[in-house]
């Protein structure tokens, strides 16, 4: 990581407020404005759309391994998206995952 | 009389948010960990977790930094992720709008996603609250989890350069998205937007400043909300 001190409080700041004004969107100035239903329809994704595009290059790529593929890692990361999806459990997915990845180390 | 209904919903609140305490404090943890090893002082770790109190948001924020995207580009990746929370501002307003401002206000910086969800379905089993019971039962369940977010961050921060390397902390924010993600995939169209993400993250990838990352994600809401659209509300 390498930022000045001011570009790192601009990220914290700008982040903060940002995240604050979204949230108080509705709830504040807003009011009850009505969301087109086009809108909502794309906000419901917004998660499922960001995060698995920011993971994928991390498993697949990973930098503590200067970017090898690791089979140990993409392991890992198949079994926690497994448990997550037939658990709905946040936490058994992590602990599930972090095992097999503990496992694949160890053995690879 | 009311101020008696007000405490008992505050209350009632609060014990339906207690449990989601167990799913944020590994977050919190986490991020404390993760923030200072990747150079964060203690300063700015706790800061973001006070002003932004949203771990996905966090974790993209930080990995973004740890690839050193530029400024904006870390910014445009964390406030998307963040952008589901003005649909729960705007599902709560019809509860909440008739409060007084400083409530709203107060209200905005605690919504999170299990205070959304939690008041939400109160909302819709017990409909006719007064506006005062239903911000009083918000509140309540939104104060365990924004509270152990400070404590567990903190707790996180200062073990932070006590973890050895062989614990791999470089996948934890993986495994901490994927395992966030896994469960939302409830619908075709959840499934869908998530597939066209993780293949175009890959194939964009080699764009320079994390742009990949906007574009695929843009990509897969539009593709998630097309095959909600074209089901109609059978997955209602």
């Amino acid at each position: 990581m390498n930022y000045s001190t001011f570009d790192l409080w601009i990220i914290i700041a700008v982040l903060g407020i940002g995240t604050y004004l979204i949230r108080f969107s509705f709830l504040g100035p807003l009011g009850r404005t009505a969301l087109p239903p086009l809108v909502l329809r794309l906000l419901r994704y917004t998660p499922v759309a960001v995060l698995p595009a920011l993971v994928a290059p991390l498993v697949f790529w990973p930098a503590a391994t200067g970017g090898e593929p690791d089979a140990a890692r993409i392991l890992a990361a198949v079994a926690t998206t497994a448990l997550g999806y037939w658990t709905k459990n946040v936490i058994a997915a992590i602990f599930g995952g972090a095992a097999v990845l503990a496992i694949g180390l160890y053995l690879f | 009389m009311p101020a008696a209904t007000t405490k008992s919903a505050f209350w009632r609140g609060f014990r339906d948010g207690l449990p989601f305490v167990l799913g944020a404090t590994p977050f919190g943890l986490l991020f404390g960990v993760l923030g200072t090893e990747a150079g964060l002082n203690l300063v700015e770790v706790m800061s973001m977790s006070v002003l932004v109190i949203a771990g996905a948001s966090q974790f993209t924020a930080l990995s973004q930094m740890q690839e050193n995207a530029p400024v904006i580009m870390v910014l445009l990746a964390a406030l998307a992720v963040n952008m589901r929370m003005a649909m729960y501002s705007a599902s709560l307003a019809p509860h909440l709008g008739a409060a007084p401002f400083w409530q709203r206000a107060v209200a905005a910086y605690i919504l999170v996603d299990n205070a959304y969800a939690v008041s939400a379905a109160e909302y819709e089993k017990r409909p006719d609250q007064r506006v005062d019971e239903k911000m009083s039962f918000y509140i309540g369940c939104a104060i365990p989890v924004w509270v152990f977010w400070y404590f567990s961050t903190l707790a996180g921060a200062l073990l932070g350069q006590t973890v050895p390397p062989e614990f791999a902390l470089d996948f934890a924010v993986p495994i901490a998205f994927l395992a966030i993600v896994a469960p939302m995939l409830r619908t075709l169209a959840h499934v869908a937007a998530a597939l066209t993400s993780l293949v175009l993250g890959l194939l964009l990838a080699f764009l320079p400043y994390s742009s990949g990352l906007l574009i695929a994600a843009a990509a897969a809401m539009l593709v998630g909300a097309e095959i909600e659209r074209r089901m109609g509300d059978r997955f209602q």
